[in-house]
């Protein structure tokens, strides 16, 4: 009986714990603070996680406006074809994330579920990136010589807090609608679940996602949510309902700069969760009047 | 012949490359913070030359880098100007009529800029236009060819004879030291620029890649350091290109300080060549008077 246990604990391998780094510009840096915390669910510790600062905050702002105008820049359809590649990735490393799910305290069933909308709702906001445009645009009847038109453009930066109980499919239903129209995007993972948020980054990052284009801290709200709410080149902020008190301050440093804050209260999970108005939630309309000259007297035009 | 005598005159002791990066490496571990960092940002500022050095240079954009030069950002008040305007030699005249009643400088480049490939007469008449032009401050090229044949002597009497041609004008000698290949060769190049009467040393065009890196201009700085201890005059240093952010600034007053000393902590001593570091400089000033991260949609274009 003793020989066997001694066996057995010699033969057992000792297990390589993964250091969860956060990720800024297609890069895994860990926080410029070397702060760490640890998160604890159902009475085990998740692991060493970075303890974001305020300076990690400023670098992945600084990263996503770099990467901003040439994300915009590129086709809605290779924007589409990107968003797709990135559920291809996670469809791969599913039984990853689920296993991650289930430490961060998520049931198996629940985890499997979170997991598979993930990837369709990656697909679902794929799909919509070259046509949305299409639904929220509009040729506007105007009274004189002008052919005038109303188009969506990103807002730019967004800044995105994932949600708290919903650390994967919550993440992912606010970052693929705010990506889609083109804009660039800092997320703070939920508190008590880093771990799938930096394994979703490492999907990121082998996905042809150009790098700074999604940026993952994790973090404190408390902590961060006045450096990112004040910070002017931040164009808008996403979250889920924080708390009354932290919204209003939220809104309040946001209002500095007049920038848009929008507060989703929905269960992730339902399917009507996703919906292309959560692409425009991220978009300014761009009216232009463009001068034409009338051809005929019978008022035909352009 | 020749040749034998200028190596023996220009005799430039020995650079220790491992050394030198290490030696800079260690000015960027400074921690400069509150009042010393506004301080320095300021100094900063006070040392740009804000350049525009492009083929597609207009009258327009000259005048606004001139009202930017005097009006860097009007609504923080008591900014120091910058310390020169930095232009082609065909733009001197409208830079000085724009600058009139200003006590900013316009530096002009000459001598057949970026490359340097042209003969002494032209040159000479390149720097007789922008003298008469009413340029304060010459920026020569060295004659990197030249200089890598060995024809030391060629160098010192092409910058010896631009000097003559400046007048009261103070000459910078650009050494273009990415194109020089080796710090030997850019403490040699500095030497021959000193012996033969540059006001100024300056490190590159702007236009090659590498650019001012801090182990190039510490060399730099050691060669002005060892020839103010041997005659007791100084010469003044002007690192451009590359640098754009206002920490990296900071990191190279240091070195300035810590290699020269306080006296080269002037305007009329140590130059910045740059364009986008002046926005840089006054983002961080602004995010220290107001506690928030600035956007530069904020701050004029230059």
């Amino acid at each position: 009986m003793d020989d066997s246990n001694k066996n057995s604990s010699e033969n057992e391998r000792l297990e390589v714990l993964k250091t969860y780094k956060m990720y800024i510009d297609g890069k895994f840096p860990r926080t410029e603070s070397a702060r760490f915390y640890q998160p604890v669910v159902n009475g085990s510790t998740l692991g060493n996680v970075c303890l974001a600062s305020r300076k990690d905050v400023r670098n992945a702002v600084v990263a996503a406006r770099s990467a901003q105008a040439s994300w915009a820049r590129r086709s809605a359809y290779n924007r589409a074809q990107i968003l797709y590649r990135i559920a291809e990735m996670l469809e791969g490393r599913s039984q990853q994330f689920i296993d991650e799910l289930v430490r961060q305290g998520v049931g198996t069933a629940d985890a499997e579920k979170q997991v598979a909308e993930s990837i369709d709702r990656l697909i679902y906001y794929a799909g919509w990136c070259d046509k949305f445009q299409q639904i929220f645009s509009s040729v506007n009847p105007v009274a004189s010589s002008h052919f005038n038109f109303s188009t969506l453009e990103p807002v730019g930066v967004v800044f995105t807090v994932a949600s708290r109980d919903c650390p994967l499919l919550g993440l992912v239903s606010l970052v693929a609608p705010v990506i889609a129209s083109g804009n660039t995007c800092v997320v703070l993972a939920s508190e008590n679940g880093p771990l799938s948020a930096i394994t979703f980054a490492e999907v990121l990052a082998t996905s042809d996602v150009p790098g700074g284009v999604v940026n993952i801290l994790t973090g404190r709200i408390e902590e961060l949510h006045e450096h990112f709410s004040r910070h002017l080149d931040v164009n808008a902020i996403a979250c889920d309902r924080l708390g009354v008190a932290l919204n209003t301050k939220i809104k309040e440093f946001a209002s500095e700069n007049i920038k848009r804050v929008k507060i989703y209260d929905q269960d992730w999970s339902v399917e009507a969760s996703a919906n292309p108005y959560l692409i425009q939630d991220f978009c300014e309309v761009k009216t232009t009047w463009h001068p034409i000259e009338q051809i005929s007297e019978t008022g035909a035009a352009y | 012949m020749n040749q034998r005598q200028s190596a023996h005159v220009f005799s430039s002791p020995a650079i220790d490359q491992v050394g030198v990066v290490e030696r800079a490496k260690r000015f960027t571990a400074r921690s400069i913070k509150n009042e010393a960092k506004m301080k320095g940002l300021e100094m900063v500022l006070s040392m740009i030359d804000l350049t525009t050095l492009e083929g597609m240079d207009t009258e327009g954009k000259v005048k606004q880098l001139c009202y930017k030069a005097q009006h860097l950002h009007d609504s923080i008040e008591g900014l120091p100007n910058v310390a020169a305007v930095c232009v082609y030699p065909n733009f001197v005249g409208l830079a000085k009529r724009v600058l009139a009643g200003s006590d900013i400088k316009v530096a002009s480049v000459a001598t057949a800029f970026p490359s340097g490939n042209s003969s002494l007469e032209i040159k000479l008449a390149d720097v007789a236009m922008a003298v008469s032009e009413g340029a304060d401050e010459i920026d020569m090229v060295i004659s990197r060819g030249r200089f890598h044949h060995g024809d030391y002597n060629f160098v010192f009497d092409e910058i010896a004879a631009v000097k003559a041609a400046c007048g009261s004008a103070r000459l910078k000698t650009i050494l273009e030291t990415g194109e020089l290949g080796s710090l030997d060769k850019v403490r040699l190049a500095s030497d021959i620029a000193i012996a033969a009467g540059a006001d100024f040393i300056k490190t590159s065009t702007g236009k090659i890649q590498p650019a001012a890196t801090m182990p190039v201009t510490l060399v730099m700085l050691e060669a002005i350091r060892d020839h103010f201890q041997k005659t007791g005059l100084m010469v003044g240093m002007k690192p451009a290109g590359g640098i754009s952010k206002a920490k990296l600034a900071l990191h190279y007053l240091i070195m300035v300080k810590e290699t020269l000393g306080n006296d080269w902590l002037d305007p009329k001593w140590f130059r910045f060549g740059a364009s986008s570091l002046a926005n840089d400089v006054l983002m961080q000033i602004a995010k220290q008077q107001t506690g928030a991260y600035q956007a530069a949609n904020y701050f004029a274009v230059d």
